[in-house]
């Protein structure tokens, strides 16, 4: 009934659409929509902002109005005076290039602070997809080269610097960057292996990888700094950072080849029956069909085990291998600089986070446009 | 030729042809291919074998685990069974797993309820309350675990000391000797009421199953609260109060310099529990929010047009569910938790490693050293992967 009173007004002009009521859009809509929803969010709303706005001004006052930023000569008593109040930066600026280049010879300190720069030219570079082809593994050979060139020394003009006075954040990026690289064909093997229909070499991969998961990394390592010189023949010896790289090849090794075969599992059986089919050999079969696909399909999950180890090289401070982490622990040793820990592990921490969060967000994007094709 | 003679069932198994001495046999490639990889693997093993018998005979190492029943001479802090520098390094290594099982059980505890609760907050419709939760799980991701230890003891360590301890609620002290809480005078009338407690839950769950079966059967209900307020409140209540009800709180207070009484969480321990805690919580979160996303829209809206109650759609429809994608994925967070528990050595916890790591410098017994750390984690993880294993294969979907 009501239709027939709606046509006969048609004629009337249309009235002008009216705006949504200001309570529903924009900015007052979404609060009303995220914050104040009911009266259990707006309580949770209210609370969470008061703590936040509470500890952001403590800790505004802490790091920076309260804070000391430099002390002459190891004076830290006006540090010690604010102690709890304010943050003494002054061990940052006293001690940054110790945690960083640890006791490399200072005026030597643009060698690390160059190899460092290659190493995230090299990142950046690796995670480009323009630049997945074969050529990459050349760029990584030369660049890993060079590195080694840069912080030995020996040649070209360079002076000789033995590899125990190396320290700071280059042995974190030597220790992960090696240990990945040589892990990775090491677990891809592996990963095969386990996947193989031969008894013995099933059986061997199979206990490799359950007893490296099974244990802990620092009783590798401890094997490595204690045990290793017992493997090797008299006289022959290996210097600790190398036995602790080994140490890490091998656990890397051991996780990222579950990750592999989770891919070569998410395969279907349709594309080794084709391989098989076209008469491709096994190497032919693995090399061509397999695993381009099944590495694709692994690639998030092994960005994510990079940034595991990638932050598990700090266990090397256990075993007394000056990396990141170490030159800022021992950075606080000295006398007149004990109790400034919070300072400097925010400050160390601040340099992890920077490498892992854009590797967790690279992942994030990477699966994105890797699933975007079965999103349609 | 004649073909009767041939049986029948023979034929349906494919022709088993005669091994051929030829690489282009595939059975005699596997057999070649394996011989070498075995042959190189084991030479490889017999080679290190060699070197570390001719070494210990060369730095006149005597092995074996005769070490074990000498006297230790390194004092422990803390020890849940009586300990003695004087005592056995047998007992010192005990003591240590002791401590690490006391930190891992507790630690797997806790980061799951603290987990959970993250993980739910990330899914709430509060956007403060979800972008703070984010906020949480990536900054603790992504920074090493080792290095937010070695911050909290620095921070437990810039406490004040015991006269001016921090004093949050009555009869909590934190200071840098640690948290100090009130804690009950265990009696025996306390040790009854727990076992009475334990029998009660065990009959509970036979109960539970019971009903269950015959529910499938008869189609009735029948209520288990009864039963279980029964078994798991009144009867061990009743225990205790028969036995004299004794409670007396053992409150910490300051005397001269250090606090008596109470329970006490050393720094090292607080800051280890701490630590792994907040680390593994940020994991756990990140895996229960997949789980439940993992469970369609779809399940909620058909459990509620079924008509079953919002805590019986989480219970019978939604949980089991998200579960299924939940176990696995926690399972390897605890046993992380586990072995991140070795990271104690680094704040001066001692733990199996820390007490290890000790022996085998006093002893130079390194190899057996680190056998007796490897061997402790293989079965910890051995066995925490099989009863999780256990109980993921009986939520399982159960498929045809």
């Amino acid at each position: 009934m009501s239709d027939i009173t709606l046509n006969a007004s048609a004629k009337v002009a249309e009235a002008a659409p009216r705006s949504a009521p200001i309570s529903q859009v924009g900015f007052v809509g979404w609060m009303r929509a995220n914050l104040f929803s009911g009266w259990l969010s707006t309580a949770v709303t209210l609370l969470l902002a008061y703590l936040i706005v509470r500890w952001a001004i403590g800790f505004v006052d802490w790091a920076f109005i309260n804070a000391v930023w430099s002390v002459p000569n190891n004076q830290t008593q006006a540090c010690r005076d604010l102690r709890g109040t304010g943050a003494c930066w002054a061990v940052i600026t006293e001690k940054h290039r110790f945690i960083l280049f640890g006791t490399y010879p200072y005026e030597e300190h643009w060698r690390p602070a160059l190899c460092i720069a290659l190493f995230v030219g090299l990142y950046i570079v690796s995670a480009m997809r323009r630049f997945w082809r074969k050529e990459l593994a050349l760029i990584w050979v030369g660049v890993l080269t060079l590195i080694g060139v840069l912080m030995w020394g020996g040649v070209l003009g360079l002076t000789y610097v033995p590899q125990e006075r190396w320290g700071g954040l280059v042995i974190t990026l030597i220790l992960a960057t090696f240990g990945l690289a040589l892990a990775f064909p090491l677990a891809i093997l592996v990963a095969l292996g386990r996947r193989s229909k031969l008894p013995a070499i099933k059986a061997l991969c199979v206990i490799y990888v359950e007893l490296i998961r099974g244990v802990p990394l620092i009783s590798l390592l401890f094997m490595a700094s204690v045990m290793f010189p017992l493997f090797l023949p008299e006289g022959m010896n290996i210097d600790k950072l190398l036995r602790a790289q080994i140490a890490i090849i091998l656990f890397a090794g051991a996780y990222l080849a579950e990750v592999v075969r989770g891919g070569l599992q998410s395969l279907s059986k349709g594309q080794y029956e084709a391989a098989d089919a076209l008469g491709l050999s096994y190497w032919q079969k693995t090399g061509f069909i397999i695993l381009p696909q099944a590495l694709r399909l692994v690639i998030p999950p092994l960005v994510n085990t990079f940034i595991g180890f990638f932050k598990d090289t700090s266990l090397v401070l256990i075993i007394g291998i000056f990396d990141l982490l170490t030159a800022g622990k021992t950075a606080i040793i000295e006398p007149a600089w004990q109790g400034f820990g919070i300072e400097v592990y925010l400050t160390v921490g601040a340099i992890y986070f920077i490498f892992c969060f854009a590797m967790s967000k690279y992942s994030q994007g990477l699966e994105a446009e890797l699933n975007r094709h079965r999103a349609r | 030729m004649s073909q009767t003679t041939i049986d029948p069932r023979s034929l349906r198994a494919p022709p088993r042809r005669p091994l051929r001495l030829s690489w282009s046999d595939e059975r005699v490639r596997a057999i070649v291919w394996q011989i070498l990889v075995v042959g190189i693997v084991g030479a490889i093993v017999w080679w290190l074998w060699s070197n570390t018998v001719h070494n210990l005979e060369v730095r006149r190492i005597a092995t074996g685990f005769g070490f074990l029943g000498r006297e230790a001479g390194l004092p422990i802090a803390e020890n849940l069974i009586p300990y003695s520098p004087t005592d056995t390094y047998f007992r010192a290594l005990l003591i240590g797993l002791l401590n690490t099982l006391k930190v891992a059980i507790v630690g797997i505890v806790l980061a799951t309820i603290f987990g959970t609760l993250i993980g739910i907050a990330r899914l709430s419709k509060n956007w403060l309350l979800s972008k703070i939760a984010g906020v949480y799980i990536e900054v603790i991701r992504d920074l090493p675990l080792l290095l937010q230890l070695l911050f909290w003891y620095a921070i437990l360590q810039g406490l004040p000391g015991p006269r001016q301890a921090l004093h949050p609620v009555g009869g909590v002290f934190l200071s840098n000797r640690g948290l100090k809480l009130p804690w009950i005078e265990w009696q025996d009338a306390h040790s009854y009421a727990l076992l009475a407690f334990a029998l009660g839950a065990l009959f509970t769950w036979f109960y539970r199953r019971d009903a269950i079966r015959k529910r499938i059967l008869d189609g009735k209900p029948r209520p288990v609260w009864p039963v279980a307020l029964g078994c798991l409140l009144v009867l061990p209540v009743a225990i205790w109060a028969a036995a004299g009800a004794p409670w007396t709180v053992d409150w910490p207070e300051l005397r001269g310099f250090n606090f008596r009484g109470g329970l006490n969480m050393s720094p090292e321990y607080f800051a280890l529990l701490l630590g792994l805690t907040t680390y593994t919580a940020g994991f756990i979160a990140e895996i229960v929010r997949a789980g439940i996303l993992a469970v369609p829209h779809g399940q909620w809206e058909a459990a509620q047009a079924l008509g079953l109650r919002s805590g019986q759609v989480l219970k019978q429809v939604v949980l089991p569910q998200a579960l299924r994608v939940i176990i696995p994925p926690m399972t390897s967070q605890y046993l992380n938790i586990t072995k991140n528990s070795s990271l104690a050595v680094a704040i001066g916890y001692q733990d199996i490693v820390s007490i290890a790591n000790t022996t085998l410098n006093q002893t130079g017994q390194a190899i057996e050293g680190i056998a007796i750390i490897m061997l402790v984690y293989l079965s910890i993880s051995l066995s925490i992967s099989l009863f999780m294993n256990w109980y993921n294969a009986r939520i399982a979907l159960v498929e045809r």
